[in-house]
């Protein structure tokens, strides 16, 4: 196989959608904070504690599905300390959002802990399988890549329609794009700034939270501390490359997988010659060159991380 | 992060820097508490105790806990940053014995060793001792015998002559065991393609996984394991699996054929003799990993007994008494593995 034959591979574009689900999620939560004008950094640790959440639900008995649940809610949980902390109370996001970052992963490894003390081995679930999706997964290529995933990349993709036409069709989407937009116009028109932006957090962190399962429920079987291992920082820069649009960030997700699963097996090809160091890089250097393509043009949300405070001039 | 035997707390911090006021006595009561009573061990741990390298220390410590002849407090996941500083209290707190690993504090563990000349140091380390730092020994997992076992089996077992390997970082302790890994396969297949790969982290098992599922994709049909996530690609595209460190049989029957397990209790042990004997110097005690001493075996078959062929076994059996007996020695090489 050469560097060529290998992007004709169903292999490849199964793996990169793989590798994307986890990112599409809290991509899709991030931006969703950005739109209302809350940076949230915390999304590193949320993703953990969603992992964790996620796992020892399932690990405890209940269904994957309720793990999921379990999952949304930890995270939603994290996100509202943080948007009372940095909405109502107006602290600085970046350092509050780190802060949700330590302190979340940190609790995570805590209640690990105290759930299984004498471990020798990560204990094991039984993850969600790929389900093939009845006639479409039949599809040359496509059906092979796309239509045999696990339920929760087909959740990824429906999250991103949904997320879409929530904020370009409905009342709801408006007042979150007002709020991150012009605080104040928004509140001229009735709209509960303080409110809509604790919700967009919250909800923005179940999506997270919601990722950071996936890897414990969907792509492996059980959780380990540091597993999140960056992801959430990648989301972070994939919605500066979406242009803080669904859509786009959902192609940026993707741009990113392809290029993680491409570079492991350009690694296999060419491993011997090249030091592996440069394949790991290579999806980070792409993501940041096309980032510095696409991003020229971004216009960021205009209340992005300016605390609102009512009746202030 | 948890450290159990030490909380911060105004009164604590007060004892503490009293503690440290009094160092230059320390020594001569913690000298006196040494003659009687089990050791007091303390490790410090970087990961979780569920890393398989670490598990095998944990495992050994509470062996010897069990026996009594330690007492066993444990620090894990300690970042690299504060390494030294947990170190230190537990010198502090009187423990006469640490445990730790040093690959990435070297110069610090060796600064704490050197503050703190009547404990006695046992620290996983890539480097040698050094006589004038008699406290300080190190170790590491030297289980290149059974690995090259492991070999011996993947070889035999490979039918497409393609192995893939996911390792963590090219450390010494990775190299070491992927080289004589690959040795043995050689021997049983000369022309066996390998592809290796590392991915740049200790623990994240999903990635691990996905560049399994790459190798599979490009003809591998056999893993060597080396992290978690491996095996479970192998189970998945029903390939077969090398576990290394622990056993895994058990939780992948179908998949993992053979495995090279590390005992750390005789490294302990020969520690504990040792401060016991009041003989404890700057000792490598990598030998304790070898075949010989008992550091390293090759895991039972399991479901594969059957399947492995009988000229196979035999093959190995005689290849481990011969590395028993001193006949034939695995060659230690820490190089990178490569692709070939």
């Amino acid at each position: 196989m050469d560097v060529i034959t290998i992007l004709f591979t169903t292999a490849l574009w199964a793996a990169a959608i793989r590798i994307a689900s986890p990112l599409i999620f809290a991509t899709l939560g991030e931006l969703l904070c950005e739109r209302a004008g809350v940076i949230n950094l915390g999304i590193e640790g949320i993703m953990t504690v969603g992992a964790f959440a996620g796992w020892i639900t399932v690990y405890a008995g209940f269904g994957l599905w309720a793990g999921v649940v379990v999952a949304a809610l930890a995270g939603a949980l994290f996100g509202l300390l943080h948007a009372v902390l940095v909405v109502p109370l107006g602290l600085s996001q970046h350092v509050t959002g780190i802060g949700i970052t330590l302190l979340a992963s940190s609790l995570a490894y805590y209640f690990y802990r105290l759930a299984l003390p004498e471990v020798t081995s990560p204990p094991k679930i039984e993850p969600f399988q790929p389900w093939a999706v009845p006639g479409l997964s039949d599809l040359p290529f496509v059906g092979e890549a796309l239509f045999r995933q696990t339920p929760l990349t087909y959740l990824a993709f429906v999250m991103v329609a949904l997320v879409a036409w929530l904020l370009a069709r409905t009342p709801l989407g408006l007042a979150i794009k007002a709020v991150g937009e012009n605080p104040a116009a928004a509140e001229a028109q009735g709209i509960n700034v303080i409110a809509v932006r604790i919700g967009a957090v919250v909800a923005g962190s179940a999506l997270m939270g919601v990722g950071g399962a996936f890897l414990t429920l969907s792509a492996f079987n059980s959780f380990f501390f540091d597993m999140i291992n960056g992801r959430g920082w990648i989301s972070v820069a994939l919605v500066v490359f979406g242009s803080w649009r669904p859509g786009k960030a959902l192609v940026g997700a993707l741009l990113f997988g392809l290029f993680d699963a491409y570079q492991l097996r350009l690694q296999q090809w060419a491993g011997a010659v090249v030091p592996y160091q440069l394949f790991l890089m290579l999806p980070y250097v792409l993501s940041i060159i096309a980032l510095i393509l696409v991003s020229r043009r971004a216009a960021y949300p205009r209340a992005l991380m300016v605390p609102y405070h009512k009746g202030e001039r | 992060m948890t450290l159990p035997s030490f909380r911060i707390s105004r009164r604590g911090l007060i004892k503490a820097s009293a503690a440290g006021a009094l160092m230059p006595f320390a020594g001569l009561t913690s000298r006196a508490a040494r003659a009687e009573g089990p050791i007091k061990m303390a490790a410090v741990y970087t990961v979780p105790v569920e890393q398989q390298w670490v598990s095998r220390i944990h495992q050994a410590a509470n062996t010897a806990k069990a026996r009594g002849d330690i007492e066993y407090v444990f620090s894990e996941k300690v970042a690299n940053t504060d390494y030294e500083r947990v170190m230190r209290e537990y010198c502090e707190a009187g423990h006469q014995l640490i445990v730790g690993e040093a690959f990435a504090v070297e110069d610090a563990a060796r600064a704490v060793a050197k503050d703190y000349p009547d404990r006695a140091f046992l620290i996983g380390s890539s480097f040698k001792p050094d006589a004038a730092l008699a406290n300080f020994a190190v170790f590491d997992n030297y289980i290149q015998d059974a690995s090259y076992l492991t070999g011996l089996v993947a070889g035999a077992m490979t039918k497409s002559g393609n192995i893939g390997m996911v390792g963590g970082y090219p450390i010494p302790e990775v190299n070491r065991l992927m080289n004589a890994f690959m040795a043995g396969v050689k021997e049983v297949k000369p022309d066996t393609k390998f592809q290796v790969a590392f991915i740049g982290s200790w623990f994240d098992p999903p990635k691990a996984k996905e560049t399994a599922l790459a190798q599979i994709d490009a003809g591998a049909d056999l893993l060597y394991a080396e992290r978690f996530g491996v095996s479970d690609a192998a189970k998945e595209k029903k390939v077969l699996a090398v576990g290394n460190v622990i056993d895994t049989q058990k939780d992948y029957p179908e998949t993992v054929v053979a495995s090279a397990l590390w005992h750390f209790e005789p490294t302990l042990d020969a520690a504990i003799a040792a401060i016991k004997a009041k003989s404890f110097k700057a000792d490598d005690y990598g030998q304790y990993s070898f075949m010989k001493a008992g550091g390293c075996s090759l895991a039972p078959f399991g479901s594969f007994d059957g399947v492995i062929p009988a000229e196979v076994k035999a093959k190995v059996a005689e290849k481990e008494a011969a590395i028993k007996s001193g006949a034939f020695t695995v060659a230690i090489d820490d190089s990178e593995p490569k692709s070939s």
